[in-house]
C-alpha cells in the first residue's frame, strides 16, 4: 500500500519535531535537576570555606582554585601551540603530505578518550618526567588534550578573514609575518577566543584525565608542584564514595554554573564576530 | 642578525605545528610501551578472550570488558544515532534559519556538561526509574547506554546539520520543483548526497561512546560479567583502567595499560574511517 506523499510529510514533522523537543527537554531536565537540588546549598560560604571531613562538611574552595589554575594552565601552553602550528596551516604552506599528516594527527588527538590522556599524563608527566601528581602535570596534560580545539577553531577563524585584507597588505611591501601579525591574527581574533572558551569549558568539566595527573589533595595549593583535586574530581569523589549528597549537588551546581557561563560567552563572542563580519 | 626574520618565524611556526601529531605519536609510544610486554608475555589470546579479571590470582581476560564496551556502545547508538539524525533534519530542513542558529548552539550546551553530572544524573534519576519498572540492580548496561545515547547528541547533531545544509541548495529546489514534499526531498535526496558526513558524525559518536569514561563508571554498575540482559552490571574498557588505576601496581598495572592499547587502537581505527568519510564528503 502507498502512503499518501502528504501524510508522510505529516508524519515525518510529527517525529522530527518531537525528537528536537525531546532533546531540548533532556538538556533542560539535567540543568534544572541540578539547580534545584543545588542552588539551595549554594552561598558565599560554601565557595569560600575549605571541605571538612573529606568535603562531608564545609565549602570547595580550594576546589575552585584548582579549577581555575589547572584549564588556564592548560590554555596557557596550548594557546600559542595550537594558533602557530593553524596559522602555519593556513598561510605558509600549500596542502602537501605535511600538512596531511599534521591535519591527521589532530584529528586523531581529537578522539582520544579522556581516560587515555589521564594514562600518558600519569606515566609520562607524573612518573617518566617525575613532576608527580602536580598542578603542572595537570595543566600539561590538559594542554595535550585540548590543543586540537584550539588548532580548529583558529584555523577556520583564520581562514574566514578575507583574501583581500592579505593582498592589500602584501601590496603595501609586507612581509607575510607583519601581514599576519597585523591584518590575520587581529581579524581572526574574536574566533580564536571561542576556541580557547570552548576548551576552558571542556577543561572545567575534565575528570579522567586530570585525577590520575593532578592527583586529588584537598590543601590549598602554594606551588606549580602541588597537587590539586578540582571541582569536577571534587563532585565525582562526593557522589561516587557518597560522602554528602547535599555537598556532591552544591559541587555540581557550581560546576555547571561554571561552564554554562564559560560557553555561553563563547557563543557571544562568536555571534558578535558573525554580525561584524557580514 | 634578525631574530624575528621570515625564516626564523617559519621554522618557528613549523615546528609548532607538528606538535599535535608529535603528542599522537608520544603518548603512543607511552602507552604501548607499558601495555605491549605485557600482552606479549601474557598472550594476546589470552588476554583478549579470557573471561576471567582477577588481578590478584594474576588472571587478566579482558572479554567480558570488550563484551561490554561493545553493548554498551550498541545501545547508545540505537538510541543516540536515529535520535540525532532526525534532530539533524529537523533543524536543517524543517526550521527557518533563524531559529536552528538559536537551537543548535543550546543543544551543543549538552556537549559542554561534563560527563560526571550526567553520571551523577544517571545514579539519582535514571538507575531508580530502570530499579523500580524493569528490576534489576537499576545501575546497568541499559542505564549506561542511555546516558550515553544522551551525550553522544551534540557529536551526532552538530556534524549531520553541517554536511546536510552543505548540499548544494539546488539540489532541494531541483527536487521540490517536481512537486515532492519536504520530506520527500529528505529521504530521496538530502540524505543521499550528505550520507558520508552522517555516518562520519556517527562513527565519531560511536568513538565518543567507547571512550566515555566518569559516566560510565557511575551508572553502568562496573561487575566484570559478560552481560545476559540489559539489566545486568557492567564493566567497560574504560571503567577498567579508571576503576584499578589508583592503586594497581606491577603486572596488574600493565595490564590496565594494555587495556589503554586495546582501547586506543579501537580508537584510531574509527577515527580513521569517520575522517575518510568527512574528507570525500569535502571532495565532493
Amino acid at each position: 500500500m502507498r502512503i499518501h506523499p502528504r501524510i508522510t510529510q505529516r508524519i515525518a514533522v510529527t517525529v522530527l519535531s518531537a525528537a528536537t523537543v525531546l532533546t531540548l527537554l533532556i538538556l533542560i531536565f539535567i540543568i534544572g535537576f541540578i539547580f534545584e537540588k543545588g542552588l539551595p546549598v549554594l552561598s558565599l560560604k560554601f565557595l569560600t570555606s575549605s571541605p571538612e571531613d573529606m568535603g562531608k562538611a564545609g565549602g570547595i574552595f580550594p576546589t575552585l582554585i584548582g579549577s581555575v589554575i589547572l584549564p588556564l594552565l592548560a590554555i596557557i601552553i596550548a594557546t600559542p601551540l595550537g594558533i602557530c602550528t593553524s596559522v602555519y596551516l593556513c598561510e605558509y604552506t600549500k596542502e602537501t603530505l605535511g600538512t596531511k599528516i599534521i591535519r591527521f594527527g589532530t584529528d586523531c588527538l581529537a578522539g582520544i578518550p579522556s581516560i587515555i590522556f589521564g594514562l600518558f599524563g600519569y606515566i609520562f608527566f607524573v612518573v617518566t618526567l617525575g613532576f608527580g601528581w602536580s598542578i603542572l602535570s595537570g595543566g600539561l596534560t590538559l594542554a595535550v588534550m585540548i590543543l586540537p580545539t584550539i588548532i580548529r577553531t583558529s584555523e577556520e577563524a583564520i581562514r574566514s578573514v578575507p583574501k583581500s585584507y592579505r593582498e592589500v597588505s602584501f601590496s603595501l611591501g609586507a612581509t607575510r609575518w607583519q601581514t599576519v601579525k597585523k591584518v590575520i591574527l587581529p581579524n581572526a581574533l574574536p574566533g580564536i577566543v571561542t576556541g580557547v572558551m570552548l576548551s576552558i569549558g571542556r577543561s572545567i568539566g575534565e575528570t579522567a584525565a586530570v585525577i590520575f595527573t593532578a592527583g586529588s589533595s584537598l590543601r590549598i595549593p602554594t606551588s606549580i608542584m602541588d597537587s590539586t583535586r578540582t571541582m569536577a574530581v571534587h563532585f565525582y569523589i562526593l557522589a561516587r564514595e557518597g560522602i554528602s549528597a547535599e555537598n556532591a549537588y552544591g559541587t555540581a551546581a557550581t560546576l555547571v554554573i561554571a561552564v554554562l557561563i564559560v560557553n555561553l560567552s563563547a557563543y557571544w563572542i562568536m555571534n558578535r564576530f558573525i554580525a561584524k563580519r557580514s | 642578525m634578525k631574530l624575528v626574520s621570515e625564516k626564523n618565524v617559519q621554522r618557528i611556526l613549523m615546528a609548532a605545528a607538528f606538535s599535535a601529531i608529535s603528542a599522537l605519536l608520544l603518548i603512543a609510544l607511552f602507552i604501548f610501551n607499558e601495555g605491549l610486554p605485557f600482552i606479549f608475555k601474557y598472550g594476546l589470546k589470552n588476554f583478549l578472550f579470557a573471561n576471567e579479571w582477577q588481578p590478584q590470582l594474576g588472571k587478566f581476560g579482558i572479554f567480558p570488558m570488550i563484551t561490554a564496551s561493545l553493548w554498551v556502545t550498541f545501545g547508545a547508538m540505537i538510541i543516540g544515532a536515529p535520535l540525532g539524525v532526525a534532530v539533524a533534519f529537523f533543524l536543517s530542513e524543517y526550521v527557518p534559519k533563524s531559529v536552528m542558529r538559536i537551537v543548535k548552539p543550546t543543544i551543543e550546551l549538552l556537549a559542554a556538561i561534563p560527563s560526571v553530572v550526567y553520571g551523577f544524573i544517571g545514579v539519582m534519576v535514571l538507575a531508580p526509574i530502570i530499579r523500580n519498572n524493569f528490576g534489576g540492580p537499576g545501575l546497568s548496561l541499559l542505564a549506561g547506554s542511555i546516558i550515553l545515547g544522551i551525550m553522544i547528541l551534540p557529536t551526532i547533531i552538530s556534524i549531520s546539520v553541517d554536511s546536510i545544509l552543505a548540499v548544494p541548495q539546488s539540489y532541494r529546489e531541483g527536487s521540490l520543483a517536481l512537486g515532492a514534499t519536504v520530506w520527500q526531498t529528505i529521504y530521496m535526496v538530502t540524505i543521499k548526497a550528505s550520507k558520508s558526513g552522517i555516518i562520519a558524525s556517527i562513527i565519531l559518536g560511536l568513538g565518543r561512546a567507547v571512550g566515555e569514561t566518569m559516566a560510565v563508571i557511575m551508572v553502568a554498575g562496573n561487575a566484570v560479567n559478560i552481560p545476559h540482559s540489559p539489566l545486568d552490571s557492567v564493566r567497560t574498557l574504560t571503567a577498567n583502567i579508571a576503576l584499578e588505576m589508583s592503586y594497581a601496581t606491577g603486572i596488574h598495572r600493565q595490564a590496565l595499560f594494555a587495556t589503554g592499547v586495546v582501547l586506543f587502537v579501537g580508537i584510531i581505527i574509527l577515527n580513521s574511517i569517520a575522517s575518510v568519510a568527512l574528507r570525500k564528503r569535502m571532495v565532493k
